[in-house]
């Protein structure tokens, strides 16, 4: 039986008396394949930090394999990328390997140098990621989909069991969205890392994750892409031309 | 007097070391704080020392002791700044700015209740390496082995956080003893620094030296050497020629590392990198 990574029990999220997210629950197991998709402002990168306790919940309980997130220490199980870094320094004095390197330091800790097998593993994640070349470049100069593959190495190079993603193909060009979507299917496939991904890309979720969560403030619906399709859940939520809907409001249609 | 006979005096000598301790301090914290975008809060300690020191000096407490004891006062002020920074309520320019007038405004009437502007207040405001004593330099010397081994054992730590809070939180980072940890050291570095550039001008210390490093840097631990560097230089270079030039020595350290910083934003504008 697949061991649970990520448990949410009736989460309630709300800043300022406004409510943010409301009775959320569900569990991600190893080799899931997650992809939650909602309209702006339906709470879906709020879900994510609150279930990496960058934000606190209002009521209810995420455990983190197995455990009450504010106990949860082993970090080096999971690999973050959010919607948009703090860092927006073109300068910042940082090459593509240091950035992939720091992705050890939930294995290793911030002291001393990185073992073989840390930086063999560093090598490998940069190669997986066709990064290598840009090694010795400044992060800041990298084009959009370097920088994201780059960032991407750097939450995978500590092999979690469990990836979160939030938005990772925004800022990126067709092409390089449809690589980085193989990227992410080939790591779950092959490796059986878990992956919960946010995205407004319904339609390419739809063709890789094994389950679709609707979600806009509560989830409105949790299945598959095909189940989403035909769902009454659909209907009710976008109205009879639910496709059409689904085009305009994401860009692509069942 | 030759120019190197100045080598000979007691005085110069303390401020040779102590500047070197000091353009090291600033440069190793401040690249940290250029990076997080807590630049001003350097600014905010230094007024809030202005405030501590006119408080110490208005209790009577002797010349040899008012470095002493401003510490305290110093670093629950630095606590204080980063409580308010980290507020959702008030944005972190905003809070620095209230500490920073609160401290200038507290400094002022210290000083009126304590008879005016006396000698030893614009010691401090304005730097004077006359008054550096050997305890200053034994000090800084101590706060410059604990910030090396910060530095040493936590440096990819802090930058990790410097590079995205988010991210390093989510690595297991204790990115709020981070910040506590830099801004502590900090706060422990303005109040050494405000004898050799003053209290007015030491923010300036722990910014341009970093940001001239940022010109050319490339990679974390160059940038980090280089903004040492820059630091040590500045301060050396402005101490000399302050001597040479007979020019008051706070200002002439910070006249040098801005010349220092165009120098940098030249060569690093050469080599195509702005």
């Amino acid at each position: 039986m697949p061991m649970t990574l990520l448990q949410a029990e009736h989460l309630h999220i709300a800043y300022d008396g406004s409510e943010i997210l409301r009775d959320i629950s569900f569990r991600v197991a190893s080799g899931d394949y997650l992809g939650i998709v909602g309209p702006n402002g339906s709470g879906k990168s709020s879900l994510i930090r609150a279930m990496l306790g960058l934000i606190p919940v209002t009521s209810g309980e995420i455990r983190l394999f197995g455990q009450p997130l504010p106990h949860f220490r082993d970090w080096s199980k999971i690999g973050y990328l959010p919607q948009r870094l703090n860092f927006a320094n073109p300068h910042f004095p940082a090459t593509v390997e240091e950035i992939v390197r720091l992705g050890c330091i939930g294995q290793h800790g911030p002291k001393g140098r990185l073992s073989v097998a840390e930086t063999a593993q560093v090598e490998e994640i940069m190669s997986r990621m066709g990064i290598s070349e840009q090694r010795r470049q400044l992060i800041g100069h990298l084009s959009g989909g370097q920088q994201q593959r780059a960032l991407l190495a750097r939450a995978l190079v500590g092999r979690p069991a469990l990836l979160l993603l939030d938005e990772p193909t925004t800022a990126l060009d067709p092409e390089t969205r449809e690589d980085f979507y193989a990227i992410i299917s080939e790591l779950n496939r092959e490796l059986g890392t878990a992956i919960i991904l946010i995205t407004h890309d319904t339609w390419n979720i739809g063709q890789y994750a094994k389950r679709f969560v609707y979600l806009d403030k509560a989830v409105v619906f949790d299945g598959t892409f095909a189940e989403f399709c035909s769902s009454a859940e659909m209907t009710s939520f976008f109205g009879e031309h639910s496709n059409k809907t689904i085009y305009h409001r994401h860009g692509e249609h069942c | 007097m030759s120019f190197f006979e100045i080598f000979g005096y007691g005085f110069i000598q303390r401020a040779l070391i102590a500047g070197t301790l000091i353009g090291l301090l600033c440069a190793l914290l401040g690249i940290f704080l250029v990076l997080r975008r807590f630049s001003l809060i350097g600014d905010g300690l230094a007024h809030f020392t202005f405030g501590s020191v006119a408080l110490v000096l208005l209790c009577g407490v002797s010349a040899n002791w008012v470095t002493y004891a401003a510490i305290p006062l110093v670093l629950v002020g630095a606590l204080g700044i980063l409580k308010l920074t980290s507020s959702a309520r008030i944005h972190g320019d905003t809070a620095i700015g209230i500490v920073s007038a609160l401290g200038i405004a507290l400094g002022v009437i210290l000083a009126s209740l304590s008879g005016g502007y006396n000698v030893d207040l614009f010691s401090y405001l304005f730097g004077n390496i006359l008054i550096i004593t050997r305890n200053d330099v034994l000090l800084t010397a101590a706060l410059a082995v604990v910030v090396v081994s910060v530095v040493v054992l936590r440096g990819r730590a802090f930058f990790a956080v410097a590079f995205d809070e988010d991210l390093a939180r989510t690595s297991g980072i204790n990115t709020g003893r981070a910040n506590v940890i830099l801004v502590l050291l900090t706060a422990l570095t303005v109040v050494l620094a405000m004898k050799l550039v003053g209290i007015m001008l030491v923010s300036a210390l722990l910014i341009l030296p970093p940001v001239a490093a940022l010109q050319l840097g490339r990679g974390f631990l160059p940038t980090i050497l280089l903004a040492a560097a820059c630091g040590i230089l500045s301060v050396l270079s402005g101490i000399l020629a302050s001597f040479a030039l007979n020019l008051p020595t706070g200002g002439t350290i910070i006249v040098a590392s801005f010349l220092l910083f165009v120098v940098a934003a030249l060569v690093g504008r050469f080599r195509g990198r702005r």
